[in-house]
């Protein structure tokens, strides 16, 4: 009878343990892109420690899923690559406010055995794998450009992504604009019909799956492949140049919209204009509902979001992605003044 | 022709009864390979940093997994509250009291809930609870544990209640005792280790479940206070590390799915173990 | 009739003017109100999970009605959800399954049953039942990490230069796809069929062994032509409550299955299951339709199972209840 006691006694009060958290604690649940997930996940880890009472939970899901469940009402602000137009804004029962937070590039990387050399991709070579009309590495698309590496004639194998990705829409948004097949063929969101290939989920997932399969291609964002040293290739532009996704280059492709971004905040930065601009680039937005009732919620999104344009803004070239160009972080500034 | 016919028959009968033993010496050995395999390649990673910290952020190596073996216990305890209780008490009523027409729904029905794909029942926990709720919580990732364990609660139970034998329960009412009072001091004391089993057993398919917890329990960096935040759990984590691209989330994947398993396998062997030194063994 | 002298008085009622005792009465009511409660309420979740799948499909059903099942098209761009392809891949991947399954299945619980003594084979069905206990999750990170390099190392160039004329066996070998979820959910329903089927063997009367042996049947012939076909409604049992489990696995099948939207002839080629697409893209779904979809999905899986349950659980009782059948 006594041991009884005691073990019910024990698992009371583990009970009890395990329930009273530290309440004092500010919890905010995030959901959403995979995309910046390796500098959020540094950012919520910095800025808890710079702030111990505020823990920032953040999910990578990919950005349908952040769309989705922000809308649901199940996190308190989501992350999606894919700007939302006014058609989906509609479907929300609330206003929301889009944060671009970062700017990165989505890189083609593949894994084929005996190539070390870094690839060059034209337009056309891309849209013709993706579309499953290129199907052998030694194409001669793909060979034209890259004389003197050694393509073998091995079936491409296409890696895409399995989950509702914001990456995916970066992709076949520039898709769609370089080639008119995908466009009326597939078109361009988050989650689409692909012609041919596997899916992954997350970037993380796609990382993976190029990583393990001889003669693979696929899509992911510039710090996926670095982290995980595998090989990219490099993009032709609009100008005709070859450029390889950097900090330059992906800064480049974002100067000529800071202008627009006056007026709205969601663009679309693939194909941009400009000799060293990289093609497949993106900004990434935080999605914050505009009315947030929790005042202790309200006044760290707010403060998060001061400390990301500034404190955060100096962290994120050592991840690989572009920090936000001035201009933008002033619009912004004045944005966040209109959560309530 | 006869003879040829004889030595051919022969022949077959010891052929094909080798190749039955080879099978079954072939699926015993899966188990040991997974076993073998997890110990291999999680073995190593198994330390104190594993058990105590936090993951890291993403890219980075080190970290452990804290809150996602803090999380799966947690989310075993909701689960046995909310689905044993009601596994028991309907094993009871089964076992005890039960009309015929209302016990075969009532059988039928949990045979039909055990049916349930493990992502389906996430899906509904979802609608049900996250939604309404307007969040991802440990209590609705406990939900659909929960409820997932109580087919097998109750089937075992009834069992055990119902192997106590007739003249117990009648010995018991002989002396008075009302029917409540039999069930409570003599027929469920009598079953009690067959009842507790099978709700470990219950407990401990419950725990290695991941697809309800995706949609309800969905993961956390950080610890998960109280009940009504999301939860990191093991089987979460080792899928997400497992599926990605970084060796060293591979590493851990490998000692996560080792602990998971080890603490299974720990159930059922132990369970199984008092069962059949109590006599009464069943697969469920 | 008369009232005789011996006659017995009708004994007064126990619970007469005994008022601890009618307390003590009323408990046992009590008992039984709650008992029944918390059993009725399991009836109660089981209704609310049916009707909340069938009322969240509802929008999907309409628009879509029967094409739904034999359209070919997932395109959430343009909203035309069609499920053929997930039916494919979960019918694929379980007949794979079940091809595999079965033949090692049985002769392990022929060899329990009939063969092994019983103290070894009481340990070796142990054993086989800690397979079943493995979740799903683990048995998905060995897929990843051992089926699939094997398959795309070793197998699947060694079925393609025996096999590689067969339609099933052309096209490249990933390492990923529906042959290897086949294998891996194989491995997981064997221990179901092996535990089922070994139980049902049991059954048999010995007579019918001794009968067959008698008249001079090899160990074998007699275990093959009259134990087997006489358990062969349990055994069948044992083959629809494997094909269940299987149609509903989740995890092991998305790690390994290659997540594509694709009828492929050949069973090298990715493809995907209802289970694993639901996993993938659900909590993702944006616009009524395709969520309404996507659980419209859910609950076909369902009542899949649910019909191959009830098919298996009756096969057992008939076999158990000694109904097998003269050969």
């Amino acid at each position: 009878m006594n041991t009884k006691k005691t073990v019910v006694l024990v698992c009371l009060l583990l009970g009890l343990a395990v329930t009273l958290g530290a309440d004092s604690t500010v919890l905010l649940n995030a959901a959403g892109a995979t995309f910046p997930y390796p500098i959020y996940s540094k950012w919520f880890n910095v800025y808890h420690t710079e702030h111990p009472s505020v823990q920032i939970n953040y999910q990578s899901i990919g950005s349908g899923g952040g769309i989705q469940q922000l809308k649901s009402g199940t996190v308190d602000f989501g992350a999606s690559d894919m700007p939302l137009k006014d058609d989906l804004l509609g479907q929300f029962s609330f206003k929301i406010l889009q944060f671009p937070t970062v700017l990165g590039a989505v890189v083609p990387t593949y894994n084929i055995p005996g190539v070390q050399a870094e690839l060059k991709f034209t337009p056309k070579a891309i849209a013709g794998i993706y579309l499953g009309t290129i199907n052998k590495w030694n194409d001669p698309e793909i060979t034209s450009a890259n004389a003197g590496v050694n393509l073998p004639a091995n079936d491409i194998v296409v890696m895409h992504r399995s989950d509702g990705s914001g990456t995916t829409f970066v992709w076949t948004d520039y898709l769609s604009k370089i080639s008119p097949e995908w466009k009326s063929r597939v078109g361009s969101n988050t989650s689409v019909n692909w012609p041919v290939g596997l899916g992954g989920k997350g970037n993380e997932g796609v990382t993976g799956l190029v990583q393990q399969t001889p003669n693979s291609i696929g899509y992911v964002e510039l710090i996926y492949a670095i982290q995980n040293h595998m090989g990219y290739g490099l993009v032709q532009n609009s100008s005709g140049k070859f450029v390889k996704a950097s900090l330059a280059s992906v800064t480049e492709a974002a100067s000529g919209v800071a202008a627009k971004m006056a007026q709205d905040l969601r663009v679309s930065i693939t194909d941009a204009p400009g000799a060293t601009a990289y093609p497949i680039c993106s900004f990434t937005y935080l999605l914050i509902p505009v009315k947030i009732s929790d005042s202790a919620k309200r006044d760290n999104i707010k403060t998060f979001l001061h400390w990301m344009l500034t404190t955060g803004q100096s962290q994120v070239e050592a991840l690989d992605y572009a920090r936000l160009p001035k201009a933008v972080v002033a619009i912004e500034e004045k944005q966040i003044s209109q959560i309530q | 022709m006869n003879r040829f016919r004889l030595l051919w028959r022969k022949s077959l009968n010891v052929v094909m009864l080798t190749l039955t033993g080879v099978a079954a010496l072939a699926v015993v050995s899966v188990l040991f390979l997974i076993l073998g395999y997890l110990i291999w390649n999680g073995g190593k990673s198994l330390n104190w940093n594993f058990f105590t910290q936090l993951p890291a952020p993403v890219g980075e190596t080190g970290g452990g997994m804290a809150n996602a073996i803090v999380g799966s216990m947690k989310l075993l305890l909701m689960a046995a509250v909310i689905g044993l209780p009601i596994g028991l008490m309907g094993g009871i009523y089964l076992a005890e009291f039960g009309g015929k027409a209302f016990s075969f729904a009532v059988r039928y029905t949990a045979d039909l809930l055990n049916g349930v794909p493990s992502i389906v029942m996430g899906m509904f926990v979802n609608l049900l609870v996250v939604v309404p709720m307007k969040g991802f919580t440990t209590v609705a990732g406990g939900i659909a544990l929960g409820i997932m364990a109580i087919p097998i609660t109750l089937r075992s139970s009834e069992e055990f209640l119902r192997s106590v034998p007739v003249n117990m329960r009648e010995a018991s009412l002989a002396l008075g005792a009302s029917k409540w009072r039999t069930i409570a001091s003599v027929v469920l004391p009598a079953a009690k280790g067959g009842i507790i089993t099978g709700m470990l057993l219950a407990l401990a398919r419950v725990a290695g479940e991941t697809a309800p917890l995706l949609f309800t329990a969905f993961g956390n960096q950080f610890w998960s206070p109280g009940w009504k935040q999301p939860t990191a759990a093991l089987p979460l984590v080792v899928y997400t590390y497992a599926i990605s691209a970084y060796p060293d989330w591979h590493r851990q994947a490998w000692a996560g799915g080792l602990v998971l398993l080890a603490l299974v396998l720990m159930a059922n062997i132990g369970t199984r173990l008092v069962l059949s030194r109590g006599g009464a063994a069943r697969s469920v | 009739m008369g009232s005789h002298a011996t006659a017995v008085e009708r004994a007064p009622s126990p619970w007469a003017g005994r008022t601890l005792l009618r307390r003590l009465a009323e408990g046992d009511a009590v008992a039984h109100t709650v008992t029944l409660i918390f059993a009725a309420s399991i009836i109660l979740i089981t209704s609310l999970l049916v009707y909340q799948l069938w009322i969240s499909s509802a929008y999907s059903r309409k628009t879509f009605g029967w094409h739904f099942w034999f359209s070919r098209v997932w395109d959430p761009v343009f909203e035309h959800f069609g499920a053929l392809p997930f039916i494919y891949g979960t019918l694929v991947t379980s007949a794979i399954a079940l091809i595999i399954a079965i033949p090692l299945g049985l002769a392990a619980a022929i060899f329990l049953a009939e063969l092994a003594p019983r103290k070894i084979s009481d340990s070796i069905s142990f054993l086989i039942d800690l397979l079943a206990a493995v979740p799903s999750v683990i048995y998905g990170l060995l897929g990843i990490f051992v089926v699939v390099p094997l398959m795309r190392t070793i197998i699947g160039p060694a079925l393609k230069s025996a096999l590689g004329f067969l339609p099933i066996f052309a096209g490249p070998n990933y390492g990923l796809g529906l042959l290897t979820a086949g294998i891996v959910l194989s491995i997981m329903v064997v221990p179901f069929i092996i535990s089922v089927s070994r139980e049902v063997l049991l059954t048999v009367p010995r007579e019918q062994r001794e009968a067959a042996l008698a008249l001079g049947a090899t160990r074998w012939e007699s275990t093959w032509k009259v134990v087997v076909p006489y358990a062969r409604a349990g055994i069948m049992g044992s083959v629809f409550l494997s094909l269940a489990r299987a149609l509903g696995e989740t995890m092991a099948v998305t790690m390994v299955i290659g997540n594509a939207a694709l009828i492929g002839t050949s069973l090298f080629s990715p493809g995907d299951t209802i289970a694993s697409m639901l996993a993938n893209q659900y909590s993702e779904a944006t616009g009524r339709l395709y969520l309404s979809a996507l659980i419209e999905l859910g609950l076909v899986l369902f009542l899949i199972t649910f019909i191959l349950n009830g098919a298996a659980r009756l096969l057992i009782l008939t076999t158990e209840r000694g109904g097998g059948r003269p050969a």
